[in-house]
């Protein structure tokens, strides 16, 4: 394996994604709402796409803005059309994912005629390729997708920190969270703009999948792991860095094994977030696969040891 | 204290609203109130007032709108017409008046936290935004799970606890919230013996304090035992008023009107009641 600078920045702006997905994931997944990560990193694409077309540039400022803007959109209409249309609110976020993501693949096609914003680049992104545009920060010379990612992870983990008791309030019991004054609503979008934020942020480095990888996979594997929220969202900023260094690792190294060509990063991490999560389902210490078999096999051995006390 | 000075000064000053037929004195006071889920009417016209110091059971049939009633006043779902208030005022003025117990089940019990943290909810407003739970507010969750026996359990993550613990864990962040009158959305649901009299308990308790308590009840049979004011309720308002006064065969049939089996359940309790 020939490791570069190029791969250590590489490894770094994943991580800074990853965790950064991480943050808003735990609550996403508490609040029973994975989905919502995957319909909002779809539906900015029209956003980009509209953003792109009105300013002819790929300045992100402005594509960041509007496919932001879009991501809450998404939030909003999926309540609009589950609450006026009386439909089911999974079914409400597919209408208006599919809806918006199929009007933005139009818009770049279309647009896609002139300058180059390709859809593949937008579904898997180009984490190779993130070394290669910098900026200076001061004395170093630093990938802007990293310097962005690294805006965004700070702002996540001040807003997690700041409103950590809001923030579960709201996500474990919105009703008593509306009735002492803390709008559940308001919790509602404040995640929702964390999340297509970070997704937008995330885009144009490592592509959508890998976002959506690491909005829910992380967090879901932490709640396997522990049964209480700070260590919850610690454990998951773990595997989603893991995932994230580990998946890089095993692009370089892992087809070589096979006697293929590297592959790709974003892809090998999201694969990582996937394995990380067999793991921890297999082998956690309270909910793992293996301790449940052990622990019925005992049950069912003899009744010396007794049951497990419950409760 | 100063709370209570503004919870008595002159009504609706603070918002313009008009709520001059609110008596600053009465901690519920309903007109007119009506509530519709996508047009169906839930709740029909209700006015009632809810004199202080008293343990209020609601009662009526499944559907009656008995959990909505509850909502209503706490501004968790829109009214379609009427107004609610709370020592004179809007509900929003008045949080701090007002405890609530959810529905057991309206929540998810798998959730990340411990009993403890569940209690210390109850002091959130007091903090307000941004502030962390202290060693204040701690002790203040402690001595709640403490007064409904379940202390030792302050560690435990709350999917760990049996139904009856859980329904305690609600009750004790109620009483964290120190508050006034408390509105509980059947906190005698599927509760085991212990906890049922541990729930009595602490409403008897509550009621000594002088404070309000209004709670939506199912079993007819424990009625007239545990409360001494009664709303029967089925969409609109049969009748309030004191229990021994309301707690009547002829009223029971209006309120679940044509229900054979729950009728037949009336008439059980009744007969529990005279006994």
């Amino acid at each position: 394996m020939n490791w570069t600078s190029f791969d250590t920045w590489i490894v770094i702006t994943a991580a800074l994604c990853a965790v950064a997905c991480a943050l808003p994931g735990c609550f996403l997944v508490l609040r029973k709402m994975s989905m919502m990560g995957d319909a909002i990193s779809h539906a900015v694409l029209p956003g980009l796409a509209v953003a792109f077309l009105i300013t002819g540039t790929r300045a992100s400022s402005a594509m960041f803005i509007g496919a932001a803007i879009v991501g809450i959109l998404t939030a909003v209409f999926t309540q609009w059309i589950s609450k006026v249309g009386n439909v089911d609110r999974g079914a409400a976020m597919g209408i208006v994912f599919t809806t918006l993501f199929a009007i933005g693949l139009l818009l770049i096609v279309r647009a896609a005629d002139h300058v180059d914003l390709d859809p593949g680049c937008v579904l898997y992104g180009a984490i190779e390729l993130v070394p290669l545009d910098t900026v200076r920060l001061g004395e170093f010379e630093v990938p802007r997708a990293a310097a962005v990612l690294g805006v965004v992870l700070i702002a996540n983990f001040g807003i997690v920190v700041a409103l950590f008791k809001e923030l579960r309030l709201s996500a474990f019991d919105p009703a008593l969270a509306d009735t002492l004054g803390f709008s559940s609503r308001f919790f509602h979008y404040l995640l929702m703009t964390m999340v297509a934020v970070t997704t937008v942020a995330s885009f144009e480095a490592v592509g959508s999948i890998i976002v959506i990888a690491m909005l829910i996979v992380p967090a879901a594997t932490a709640l396997l792991l522990t049964r209480r929220l700070i260590p919850m969202i610690a454990i998951a900023c773990g595997v989603a860095f893991l995932a994230a260094a580990l998946g890089h690792v095993s692009a370089l190294t892992v087809p070589r094994w096979f006697g293929f060509d590297t592959t790709t990063s974003s892809g090998m991490m999201a694969a990582m977030t996937g394995l990380l999560f067999g793991l921890a389902w297999l082998f956690s210490p309270s909910e793992g696969l293996v301790i449940r078999w052990l622990h019925q096999r005992r049950g069912s051995d003899g009744l010396r040891g007794g049951s497990p006390a419950q409760g | 204290m100063s709370e209570l000075l503004k919870s008595m000064s002159p009504a609706g000053d603070a918002t313009g609203e008009d709520l001059s037929f609110h008596p600053d004195d009465v901690p519920l006071a309903i007109h007119d109130l009506t509530v519709a889920y996508h047009r169906k009417p839930v709740l029909w016209d209700i006015d009632l007032d809810i004199p202080e110091g008293k343990l209020v059971g609601i009662v009526g049939p499944n559907g009656a709108g008995k959990s909505t009633l509850i909502k209503a006043c706490l501004d968790l779902v829109p009214k379609t017409s009427g107004e609610v208030g709370i020592y004179g005022k809007p509900y929003r003025d008045q949080r701090h008046l007002v405890g609530y117990v959810p529905q057991r089940e309206s929540v998810d019990w798998d959730f990340p936290v411990s009993a403890l943290d569940v209690v210390a909810m109850g002091t959130y407003r007091r903090l307000g935004w941004f502030r962390r739970v202290g060693k204040k507010e701690r002790e203040a969750a402690m001595a709640a799970l403490e007064q409904v026996g379940v202390g030792h359990l302050a560690d435990r993550q709350i999917s760990q606890l049996s139904g009856g613990q859980q329904q305690r864990v609600f009750l004790a962040r109620a009483l964290a919230q120190d508050a006034k009158i408390y509105f509980m959305d059947e906190p005698f649901a599927a509760v085991d013996a212990a906890t049922e009299e541990a729930i009595v308990k602490l409403l008897r308790s509550l009621n000594e304090q002088g404070k309000t308590c209004l709670v939506v009840h199912h079993d007819l049979a424990t009625v007239s035992r545990y409360f001494d004011w009664l709303v029967l309720l089925n969409m609109r308002v049969v009748a309030a008023g004191p229990t021994s006064e309301l707690f009547t065969e002829e009223n029971l049939e209006k309120t679940y009107g044509g229900q054979l089996n729950l009728l037949n359940d009336a008439a059980k309790a009744l007969s529990h009641a005279t006994r």
